[in-house]
């Protein structure tokens, strides 16, 4: 086809004109794309390069390890030991279920674990590892171990658990800890995100709770690289954490697994405090159980055992629970009046068997009534109506304020769980309480730690200090941390006039080395480590008219639950008081006879600190005592090898 | 007798004809390659496995065919171009009956050693169609309503076609090549008024079938449109891909994070970073410096292009490298866009250099004929 030129210049001119305008625009259009990349690039860079770090670095928790804690020699009550579990990587395992079923070939693997490891599988991505079985045993993570090539995607690997290397004899004390659960986490304003690592445990109760603060140490970190599906590609730095603080207590680990198996299966508390410092050399409350069942998560069947059982095991008798103090309140009621001036330690009172108040009998335990009785015979053989008449002469609220004075109806702060406060009644109280006016019978009843008086084997054992040292004794559980000694309060002067105290302190004497006196039997013969103590035998039943004239039913035909508690108190040596001792034994009977031997036994192993000579046991009991000795030898020995099982 | 032949004498013959390839065009086109490889390289974590090496081969071979194509004369390509359309609409037919399924859309043909993909060839031989054309009609003619028709057939048949694959990308990207060889042809500037309101309204037309029984795209289509508009919306989701694309552009920064030390696209939370996403990799790792030098490139080769075309002498020379020059500018254009965020997400590759044979390969060969153009205008 031949076209004109002319033609062809025109078509070529209209050409050249569009091309430069379409080339026009696209070269603008490149310069939007530059100007658009810039502004990306370069205004924002700094916004997205955090985006890009943000998608590409993951930070992992680090969870420190826990403090530990120890008694006051050293010996360890609570440790974190390697423990080991076994986790796999399906993407590595390549037949999941084949490696399962050989490994399962190898250590016992429990059907719901491997369930739910299934599960997890099946909800993770394939390179996130999944735990198959935790808390196994040395010997099965060897078995693990040399068998590694065979089982592909399987991996041993160790973290600390807790363990409580005493057992039974510190589970009131330390308590235990357990994972942190929703409800834990409901508690808290501000949750730490270490709280949120799966299997991380806190303080549950006990020791390990109070003091979870400086427990717990501060978590560290890590930062990882990963990639989209959030595999990790390499470690990019770590901070480790601080380990939690390692605590000292006051409580003597020997002394304190003797108490608990002296108390053997009764229901019952005791406390041995040093009558100069406060030091918590023993506390114990029986039955216990074992708090390392926590730990590993107790079965229901178990728990159910726990909670269950009349005898409370879980319950700290020894700060939580609250009894009816008894005679052993004798010595406040007398102290009461002494400091008021309105008897005379040599001034005595007529007990015919009752007192006569208001129009109401108050009995005393003797029917037959003491006769004359002065101070330290009414101590000696614990006259009840030496001391209705005393209270009657003081009034309620002067001997109320000598039981704060003496450490009853205080809270003493130790770092333990539902620490109670107990109960010094007054009128006030009363009023505001009960909304009733105090009367005088109530103030009879409360003179011999009855009514509404209430108090724990520990303020029991602070006021048996108080008394043995005259000063304001307070109890001290923690001894350091760190190795930082604590400061426990100053035991200032109690104010008390020592002549009124040194007439107190010689009745308590005579109750335990007077022969007629209630503790007579379980008294301390060597000369250096006498003791003085006092008897308390607190009732929880209201004894009838009709039954008082029918006799009273004795303790052993009555339902364990309704018969009486006993109670003991005392300290040694008389001459130079070093500790005082409570024991309660929840319906136990009468005191002298169920918990004074108790409280002796327990006082010379704390003043011998360890097995006493059976030379200062008097001659009757001696071999008796012996062969006591030996049983509780032997359950010892056994204890430990069970316990050295146990944490296997 | 062509209207070429009287000046045939004063074109190179023979081997000579290498010495007139243009050479600024043919290194710049190898380097766009090589900043491929280089990419594609770091993408696969330093590694010429899977990506660079075939890509590499595939380079060369597509250079041979550069070469050959542009020592044939331009009047040979000029004479089947009619034929050489006609191959692709029945290959893009093909592929509707036995084309294998990728991606969710039917695009390739298996040949044995490559799959072929018939709408890349169409996007070369639909250029050279109309190029043709306009050389064949007399200039008088260019703007009658009959003979506007006929390239409008030539256009809407395979980009139909190709909707039906369905490939939003490449029938956007035939339409707006098709139009601009038209418009450089001198059709009269109504009709592009008129197409243009027609579009809008088309647009409109598409947005209001969503839903209704004759929805015109696909579900997915309208996703990455509303993802598009709103990628915030759909963070993790469908908006996934701009979010991270512009992630990685964005810390790249100034000079970027360093060859292979891209922590996006090394880290998989950039997708289908070896093909469509490639250049956010270029931006992140070589930073604003990396892809502006890239860009500029393209737009070197764009202005060899147009300066070809206007020192050529016939229609057809003039209007198949313009139409390719156009072709290549949507390509990248369309791609940067995407990966900028300033475009949806259609599925349009970063030319030579985003992994993939059949469009490297007619790229090249469509170059050649730039070049034989060139070799074989009069001088």
């Amino acid at each position: 086809m031949r076209r004109n030129p002319k033609e062809l210049e025109f078509t070529h001119r209209k050409l050249t004109r569009r091309a430069l305008l379409l080339g026009g625009l696209q070269l603008a259009f490149a310069g939007g794309l530059a100007a658009r990349m810039r502004y990306l690039q370069v205004d924002q860079a700094d916004q997205f390069r955090l985006l890009a770090e943000e998608n590409r670095i993951n930070i992992r928790l680090l969870p420190p390890a826990r403090g530990e804690i120890f008694d006051r020699n050293g010996v360890a009550l609570a440790q974190n030991s390697p423990s080991y579990r076994v986790i796999i990587v399906p993407e590595d395992a390549g037949d999941v279920g084949e490696v399962i079923s050989k490994l399962s070939r190898l250590i016992p693997l429990e059907p719901e674990d491997v369930e739910r490891a299934l599960a997890e599988m099946r909800r993770s991505p394939p390179f996130l590892p999944v735990t198959l079985a935790d808390q196994i045993g040395w010997e099965d993570i060897s078995k693990v171990a040399v068998n590694a090539p065979a089982l592909p995607g399987i991996t041993p690997e160790v973290g600390l658990t807790r363990v409580y290397p005493q057992s039974q004899a510190f589970a009131h004390v330390v308590g235990y800890v357990g994972p942190v659960s929703d409800y834990d986490l409901s508690k808290m304003e501000s949750p730490e995100p270490i709280l949120r690592i799966p299997r991380f445990q806190i303080g549950k109760v006990g020791f390990e709770s109070k003091r979870e603060d400086a427990l717990r140490g501060k978590a560290g970190a890590k930062r990882v690289e990963v990639n989209a599906t959030g595999r990790v590609m390499r470690e990019l730095d770590r901070r480790e954490g601080e380990p939690g603080a390692d605590m000292q207590l006051t409580v003597d680990a020997e002394l304190q697994s003797y108490v608990q198996a002296r108390l053997g299966t009764e229901s019952a508390a005791a406390v041995i405090i040093d009558c100069q410092d406060g030091d918590v050399h023993a506390i114990a409350s029986s039955p216990s159980f074992d708090p390392n069942l926590f730990v590993r998560g107790i079965s229901v069947a178990d728990y159910r055992m726990l909670t269950e059982d009349p005898y409370r095991p879980l319950a700290n008798k020894a700060v939580q629970g609250t009894y009816p103090p008894g005679s052993t309140f004798k010595m406040v009621t007398a102290l009461a009046a002494l400091e008021e001036g309105l008897i005379g330690p040599d001034e005595t009172v007529y007990c015919p068997g009752y007192l006569e108040v208001s129009g109401r009998r108050f009995h005393c335990w003797k029917r037959a009534g003491h006769g004359h009785v002065d101070l330290n015979t009414s101590l000696k053989q614990s006259c009840d109506v030496y001391y209705y008449d005393l209270a009657l002469k003081v009034g309620i609220d002067k001997i109320s304020a000598m039981a704060n004075r003496l450490g009853l109806g205080v809270r003493h702060d130790l770092p333990m769980s539902a620490v109670a406060s107990g109960l010094a009644p007054n009128r006030e109280w009363k009023q505001r309480v009960h909304g009733q006016d105090w009367l005088i019978g109530d103030t009879a009843n409360a003179s011999i730690g009855q009514g509404y008086m209430l108090a724990s084997p520990m303020q029991l054992a602070v006021m048996t200090a108080r008394i043995a040292s005259g000063r304001n004794i307070n109890p001290r559980l923690l001894k350091s941390i760190d190795g930082i000694e604590q400061a426990g309060s100053a035991a200032e002067p109690l104010g008390l006039n020592e002549n009124n105290l040194r007439t107190v302190r010689r009745g308590m004497f005579s109750v335990s080395n007077d022969r007629r006196g209630t503790g007579y039997r379980s008294r301390i013969i060597a000369e250096d480590m006498r003791m003085a103590g006092k008897s308390g035998t607190s009732q929880v039943r209201n004894i009838t008219a009709a039954e008082r004239a029918a006799g009273v039913i004795r303790n052993e035909d009555l339902p364990w639950e309704r018969r009486d508690h006993a109670l003991y108190v005392c300290f040694a040596p008389f001459d130079n008081p070093r500790f005082a001792v409570s024991v309660v034994v929840e319906h136990g009977g009468g005191g002298s006879k169920a918990a004074a031997p108790i409280a002796r036994d327990v006082m010379l192993q704390a003043l011998y600190g360890g097995t006493p000579p059976l030379a200062a046991y008097p001659k009757g009991d001696r071999s008796r005592i012996k062969a006591q000795q030996e049983r509780l030898e032997r359950e010892r020995i056994k204890r430990e090898e069970t316990g050295g099982n146990d944490r296997a | 007798m062509s209207y070429l032949e009287h000046h045939a004498k004063s074109t190179p013959t023979g081997l000579r004809k290498i010495l007139y390839l243009n050479w600024p065009l043919t290194l710049l086109l190898a380097s766009v390659a090589g900043v491929g490889f280089l990419m594609l390289y770091s993408v696969a974590g330093g590694s010429f496995s899977p990506w660079a090496e075939p890509q590499a081969k595939r380079f060369a071979l597509g250079m041979a065919v550069m070469i050959v194509v542009a020592l044939v004369p331009i009047w040979f390509w000029r004479n089947i171009s009619a034929l050489a359309y006609l191959v692709s609409l029945v290959l893009l037919l093909a592929v509707e009956f036995f084309g294998t399924v990728g991606m969710g859309a039917q695009r390739w043909i298996d040949i044995g050693f490559m799959r072929l993909q018939p709408s890349e060839l169409m996007k070369i031989t639909l250029v050279m169609l109309l190029a043709a054309y306009y050389d064949w009609l007399p200039a008088e003619k260019t703007s009658r309503p009959f003979w506007v028709l006929v390239p409008v057939l030539m256009i809407l048949i395979p980009t139909f076609l190709v909707l039906k694959q369905p490939d939003l990308g490449t029938s956007i990207l035939l339409m707006a090549a098709g139009g601009g060889v038209m418009f450089l042809a001198g059709v009269h500037w109504a009709y592009f008024a008129a197409v243009i309101t027609a579009a809008v309204g088309l647009v409109t037309a598409v947005f209001q079938s969503r839903g209704t029984d004759w929805q015109l795209i696909k579900d997915y289509q309208f996703r990455r449109i509303d993802t598009f508009l709103d990628p915030s919306q759909d963070p993790l989701g469908a908006g996934y891909h701009i979010t991270q694309s512009k992630i990685a552009l964005g810390s790249g920064g100034w000079s970027g994070r360093g060859f292979m030390q891209g922590t996006q696209s090394r880290l998989n939370f950039l997708p289908e970073k070896h093909t469509d996403f490639i250049f956010t990799t270029l931006a992140e790792e070589f930073g604003f410096i990396g892809g502006f030098t890239l860009l500029s490139i393209y737009v070197l080769i764009i202005v060899f292009c147009v300066a070809t075309a206007l020192a050529a002498r016939d229609r057809f020379s003039s209007l198949v490298t313009l139409g390719i020059a156009i072709t290549f500018f949507l390509f990248f254009a369309v791609n940067m866009s995407m990966v900028m965020g300033l475009a949806p997400v259609v599925g349009v590759p970063l030319p030579l250099v985003s992994y993939g044979g059949s469009a490297m390969l007619v790229l090249l060969a469509a170059f050649g004929l730039v070049q034989s153009a060139n070799i074989h205008r009069p001088r």
